[in-house]
Parts: structure tokens; sequence; C-alpha cells
């Protein structure tokens, strides 16, 4: 796949490309003084909508429709929140955009509002980014002194005022309904769904929840236009009514095992195997990769032989993993013990497991002392079973949960037992040489205590 | 007639106010009050709850309610004056988070959460910071400590450092 000239990322590494000063001079919010001045807002959602434009927050539904469901002629308020608690494991995509073009985030802050009729944004942000903190707060400032946001924005009639939210480290608060639960001042609990937000929301209105990619991506889509965009990327499949495509380009983070970690611009449908060997230089020291983490650590893993599935919406999901996800790309090299990958995983999800649904608040805690167990030389081959067993029944997928947290725990534990059994099994049988075949329960209370 | 605040502080009150006009509630400055506080104190004590609550014009315990579910914010004593979070996510652990965790701690003779004795340093590990690009990485206050080796960490966390936010 052929390289692509950075758009979202053409700040990058431009001296003081996060000014409003230099945002004007590569084109910025030209496309929104032409919309405000000429278009509906009807317009820019048929305009999203004719991009094809999949939200890049994690879940790739459709923005365009996404901002069909609040409800018509609606007496307001609606709101729009910006998803910026960017917090799965490997994603760091967000953060350049806000650091780098805050400007061009807050230009597809604009044109959304416009387009579902939003009079308050609120940009979600986790508590970790301090630079974004301040260049957001930086880009907003201008903007309102350029009268870009507030009253009657460059006389259109249009008013919008966008204010920045600081979370405090949870990572359920990306969930949008978690989201809109912490900004109103609760734990951070999913709500049931429906209602969806564009029904009933932040305070109870009719609300929109947007990644801060995809509101960069819109931007693009205003300035460069659809055509352009769909240019980019993997059409639909005709074979398949229900694929809408993965069109435009879209920002990997490559981290991990890699020579050259960072975020790199590609068009979607790029290869694993092409981003570690184009833009990575190659899995480190010389090294083969063991696996690969396609799209952030909860979409699971894909084997050195599954490296030339295409990353697009589609493409992860053909090899068992969850979806795209974040299109974070971790890499894992063949010295690291699967083992170990598997703990990193399930600690991180027992940490962040919000504790409202009972499958997730246990499995995650449990799996996370299986595996404890596992590594202090105490495991069973059972635990491999048990631990499957606990991965096929927690989630929204098997209907055990509110939210996709659980299926995101699940996935790890999933695909790396599937596709490592073997080392598992190997592990065990060294490590526990006189017990690695019993089935007797285990007493709970001498299990080793984990946080 | 509400007893006079003890551990609040004007300034702080009016920080919070300021904020009020962007929500159409007041429960929604819950989390915005409770950073606001926690920035002067490095710590959110339960005095401070119950003086937010009657800020907030909420009960007591909603707001401790929405605190404690964060484990973000110490209620017990303050954190250093730098606090400092390792990232123990897996593009970090990968590139040695974990044993840079480990290693830290006991240059500093603490274990993970601990506060030095002179109160100057907490260190606590962190779910993913975001900066996989730079792994392994510490956020110390408003700092990115980027590609950190135990050596590079400990030298870094010894210097003082400012808190903008």
């Amino acid at each position: 796949m052929a390289p692509i000239k950075p758009v979202l990322l053409e700040a990058v590494g431009v001296p003081d490309g996060h000014t409003l000063a230099s945002y004007r001079a590569r084109g910025g919010y030209a496309p929104l003084e032409q919309t405000l001045a000429g278009k509906q807002p009807g317009d820019v959602v048929e305009m999203v909508k004719a991009s094809g434009l999949r939200g890049r927050g994690g879940a790739g539904f459709s923005t365009g429709l996404k901002w069909t469901f609040l409800p018509k002629d609606h007496p307001g308020p609606i709101y729009l929140c910006v998803n910026a608690d960017e917090s799965e494991p490997g994603t760091f995509n967000n953060r350049i955009l806000m650091e780098d073009d805050p400007h061009q985030v807050i230009e597809g802050i604009i044109l959304s509002s416009y387009a579902t009729r939003a009079s308050t944004a609120y940009i979600y942000l986790r508590y970790e980014y301090p630079q974004s903190w301040h260049r957001l707060q930086g880009a907003i400032d201008e903007a309102y002194a350029a009268g870009y946001l507030g009253k009657n924005i460059r006389g259109s009639g249009f008013s919008l005022d966008v204010f920045l939210h600081r979370g405090a480290a949870a990572y359920i608060c990306g969930e949008e309904t978690g989201l809109i639960e912490s900004l109103e001042g609760k734990r951070a609990w999913p709500r049931i769904k429906p209602p969806f937000p564009a029904i009933e929301g932040l305070f109870r209105k009719p609300t929109v929840v947007n990644n801060i990619e995809t509101m960069a991506c819109v931007a693009q889509i205003a300035r460069r236009g659809v055509e352009w965009f769909r240019s980019i990327g993997v059409p639909s499949d005709p074979n398949n009514p229900r694929d809408p495509g993965s069109y435009g380009p879209k920002l990997y983070c490559l981290s991990g095992h890699v020579e050259r970690p960072g975020c790199y611009e590609a068009p979607l449908g790029i290869t694993a195997r092409q981003l570690i060997d184009h833009y990575g230089g190659g899995v480190w020291k010389g090294r083969k990769a063991k696996a690969v983490i396609p799209g952030g650590i909860s979409m699971g893993l894909m084997t050195e032989g599954e490296l030339d599935t295409p990353l697009d919406f589609a493409g992860p999901g053909k090899v068992g993993c969850l979806g795209l996800g974040t299109a974070a790309v971790v890499v894992i090299d063949e010295t690291v013990s699967i083992v170990d990958f598997l703990h990193n995983s399930c600690r991180f999800f027992a940490h962040e497991s919000c504790g409202q649904c009972t499958p997730c608040r246990e499995g995650t805690s449990w799996s996370l002392r299986i595996l404890e167990r596992i590594r202090a030389g105490k495991g069973r081959l059972q635990d491999l079973d048990l631990l499957l067993e606990m991965g096929n029944t927690m989630g929204m997928m098997p209907g055990s949960t509110i939210c996709g947290l659980a299926d995101g725990a699940a996935w790890p534990m999933k695909n790396a037992i599937r596709k490592f059994r073997g080392e598992f099994e190997d592990y065990i049988r060294r490590t526990n040489p006189d017990g690695w075949m019993v089935t007797d329960p285990v007493p709970a209370l001498a299990i080793v205590g984990a946080h | 007639m509400t007893a006079p605040r003890k551990v609040l502080t004007d300034a702080m009150v009016a920080q919070i106010e300021a904020l009020a006009p962007r929500y159409p509630n007041r429960r929604a400055l819950t989390l915005p009050a409770l950073h606001i506080v926690n920035a002067e104190l490095r710590y959110v004590p339960l005095e401070a709850v119950v003086e937010v609550a009657q800020v907030l014009g909420l009960a007591p315990a909603e707001v401790q309610d929405t605190l404690t579910f964060y484990q973000f914010f110490h209620q017990e004593k303050p954190h250093g004056k730098v606090r400092a979070f390792v990232c123990r996510s897996i593009s970090c652990a990968l590139r040695g988070g974990d044993e840079l965790l480990e290693r830290v701690c006991s240059s500093y003779g603490i274990r993970p959460y601990g506060t030095t004795p002179d109160g100057e340093l907490t260190i606590e590990p962190a779910e993913c910071l975001g900066a996989c690009d730079f792994a392994p990485c510490i956020l110390a206050n408003d700092d990115l400590l980027k590609n950190m080796t135990p050596e590079s960490a400990t030298a870094e966390l010894s210097k003082p450092r400012a808190r903008a936010t």
C-alpha cells in the first residue's frame, strides 16, 4: 500500500504548529467560515455520511449515521461530548492531535456541533495528559478571541461554547455512557442502553459522543472533500451488504518491540507487517515478532503468521481478534513469555473494571489471580479451560455485562490461550512438575492476593 | 446555618464557582471541585468532602461516592510534592516498566503508592499513560519523562517540579 502524505498529522514538526496563525496558514478555519456562510446543518450531516467516516474511538460506528439518531426539531439543549479519555493500552494518537494541532480538533468540534445543533461541547480529557490540557485550553482561548467560538459565530447566528473537563484516571470513562456519568459528577458506571445517548444522554438531553480523531477527520473532510476521503482506504465488500467500508486516513500507533515507535498516518487497510517494516524500522534488535496487538490490548493478538491481515475495520476480526479498535499496534518479540503478556493484560482489566457488573468485576479479578498463581509455579492445565470459560461468558456478546469492557478483557485471554496453548501448557508443566495435572478445587484463601 | 469552612479556602470556593456557569447543575462540578482541592492540599480529606458537598448543595455521601470511584484522590494524607506515575501497561512493560517501578521505588526506599519520609515524592504505578512511543515513561506532576532507565528516572525524580494544573 502506497504511503500517503500526512494530513491529520500535517502540523507535526511544524514550528508553532499548534497556534491559530499556523493553522490558518495551512487553510484551517476557511471551511468553517464557508460552511457557516452557505450551508445548512443538514448539509454537513450529509457530507459526513457520504464520506463513509467511521468513528475512530474503537467501535467504528458510522459518524454521520450516529448524528441522525438525534431527535428531529428538538428544542435543545443538545450536547456534544468529545471523548479524549484515550486510555486503551498502546494508544496515543489523540494525544498527538491535541498537542500538535489542537485547532484542527476544535474546527472539527465546531463543524460537528453545527451539524448536530449542539450549543455546548465538553471535551472529556483524561487526567494523564497535562500537555494536551494546556494546548487545548490555549487553542480554545484563541478560538474565542478570533470569534470562532462564543455567541453568534462569524455573524452566522450559530453559538457554541467549548469546555474542557478533566477526568481522574479511570479507563471506563472512555466508554461513552461512563463518560457521561463521570461528567455529571457521578461514578463512571456505564448505562444500560437503550436509551442511547442520542435520545437521552448528558444531563438527560440528546447527546453525541465522538472521539478526538473523528473530529479531526470531520475538519479534513470539510476542507478536502468527500471524494478525497473516499479515495483512501478500503471500499465496502460487495459480497457483504452490511460492510460500510473503511475509508480515509488513520492514525496507527506503533509501539512495543519495534525500532521506531511512533504515530503514523496511513491508509486504512495497511497491514501490520507493512507498518512494522516500512514505518517502524522492523522488529527491534533484529528479532522476530511472536505476536502483535492489532488495535489496543482489548482486541487480542495476531500471530506472526497473521501479520499480513489488513488493518481496516473488517480485517482483524477475520483472524479472531475483536476488531480494529484504536489501531494501536503493539509488537511483542519472540523473547517474551505469553504468560507474562496475559498477566499484564489481566492486571490491567482487573484494575480498570468499574465493578458494576459481577461477571466483569469477578471475572477480571479472578483471571488475574489465576495468572498470578500460574506465574508463581502453581498452575494447572485445567486453569486454561477455566480462563476460556470465563472469557466466553463475560461481556456484552454473551449478554452478561452492560458495557464492552469485559469483552475487551476476555479477548486477550481467549486469543492468547487458543493461539499459544502449547506455550501455556509447557510453562505450567515445567514450573509445576508435581501439580500440573491436579484437578481438585483451589482453596480461595490460599491464592496469592492481587490488586 | 452551616458551620464555617475549615479546609476549603475562599480562593478554592471562588475557583469552583467560576466554573459553575459551564454546567446546567452543580453536581457536575464534583470532579472539577475535587481537582481544585487536590491541587492545593495534595489530598482530599473527609472534611473537604463535607465542605465540597456544602458548596455544591449535595450530600457528603454523594461526593464521597464519586471520589472513591477514581482511586485518584488520596484521603489519609497528602501525596508528595512530586507525584510520579510509573506506567506498567503493555507497551511500557515490554520495555521494562515493571522493573523500572521496582528499581525506582527501591532507590527511594519506599513501596509503590508510598511517599518518601520528607514528603517530597510519591511513586504510584499507573495504567497506560498514552506515551507508548516513549516507553517506558513516567508522568511526574505535569512533566512526561520519556524513555526512562532506573538511573535516569531516579535522577529526574529528585528534582523539584512545579505543578501548573
